[in-house]
């Protein structure tokens, strides 16, 4: 049996290895990105049934993101959508006979992880500054200063490091269960391998939204508060 | 058989198996406070939810860890050289 934690190369394009993960996520990222592009392009004041259906999934999106956070999902739109569909096609590329999920390999999860981390330093220093950002570190007091410091990379190694174990489990113990058993005695196994996905996608959206709205208060809150912060009553 | 390579198989299976029983408990617990919850105020149920979910994925990452730890043991084990 092949170590989940290794990759296996397909063939060298020049200096660079190509893994079957790098391909299977470009080929998500070219169907998602085509997809997009069809469904948007005839836009229509009164939706027909594609548009429609897409306006529903960022419907659910914007509601879901003013729900967890109470932030107004217009800029973070983007980036936590893309995030939750491309993790959620990733999840469910495994459907797909003879392909393996990315996010089943260590590289994709790491980079989804340090997407995360980059856009929190980016939506920080954008709506605080780079000072705002600074001291969103000191948060309730400055003694928190080395603890928040490697909150922010642990945080998000966590979530690498769930988002991979989820789903190569999923993955593993179907292929185990197959070589064992046979061919169709795995299913019951793939349909909870599906609610896993979806599960585990929409945790990673979530607490993306979660790390990246808690650095943009109390990054606020450092820029209009006086430095002795008022006392609650 | 190496002495190394027969603790690291113990080693992986005690580590999954003992990671399994906190984890499971925690959410066995977390799950009965979320039915309480939305059997005394079913109009809540899907703020308990959601919550619950993304609480039930933080306790399920100490489970995954012990996982992870598991399989380094079994394949990436940096002992056996």
């Amino acid at each position: 049996m092949n170590s989940p934690l290794e990759s296996v190369a397909l063939f060298n394009l020049g200096p660079v290895t190509i893994t079957q993960a790098l391909l299977s996520t470009w080929v998500i990222m070219l169907i998602l990105v085509l997809g997009a592009v069809l469904v948007t392009r005839h836009l229509a004041l009164i939706p027909g049934k594609r548009q429609a259906a897409l306006e529903l999934i960022v419907d659910t999106l914007d509601t879901q993101i003013r729900e967890t956070t109470g932030a107004e999902p217009a800029p973070y739109r983007s980036f936590i959508g893309t995030l939750f569909l491309f993790i959620l096609v990733a999840n469910w590329s495994s459907l797909v006979p003879g392909v393996d999920p990315p996010t089943a390999k260590l590289e994709t999860d790491a980079a989804l992880a340090i997407l995360v981390f980059l856009s929190v330093i980016w939506f920080g220093v954008r709506s605080g500054g780079l000072r705002g950002y600074l001291k969103s570190f000191a948060a309730p007091n400055p003694v928190m200063i080395p603890l928040n410091m490697l909150e922010s990379v642990t945080r998000v190694f966590s979530m690498f490091v769930r988002l991979f174990g989820n789903v190569m489990s999923g993955v593993f113990v179907i292929g185990i269960v197959a070589s064992l058993a046979g061919l169709l005695v795995p299913i019951p196994l793939m349909a909870l391998d599906l609610l896993t996905g979806l599960v585990q996608a929409y945790i990673f959206a979530v607490l993306a939204m979660v790390f990246i709205t808690s650095t943009v208060e109390d990054g606020r809150s450092a820029q209009t508060a006086p430095s002795p912060p008022k006392k609650d009553t | 058989m190496e002495y190394l390579s027969i603790a690291s198989i113990l080693g992986a299976a005690f580590a999954v198996a003992f990671g399994a029983l906190g984890p499971a408990l925690a959410e066995g617990r977390a799950v009965a406070a979320a039915m309480e919850a939305i059997a005394r105020q079913p109009e809540a149920a899907n703020t308990i939810s959601r919550t619950l979910f993304v609480g039930l994925a933080m306790i399920e990452t100490t489970a995954i860890y012990c996982l992870v730890i598991a399989l380094l043991l079994l394949f990436a084990n940096p002992l056996l050289g």
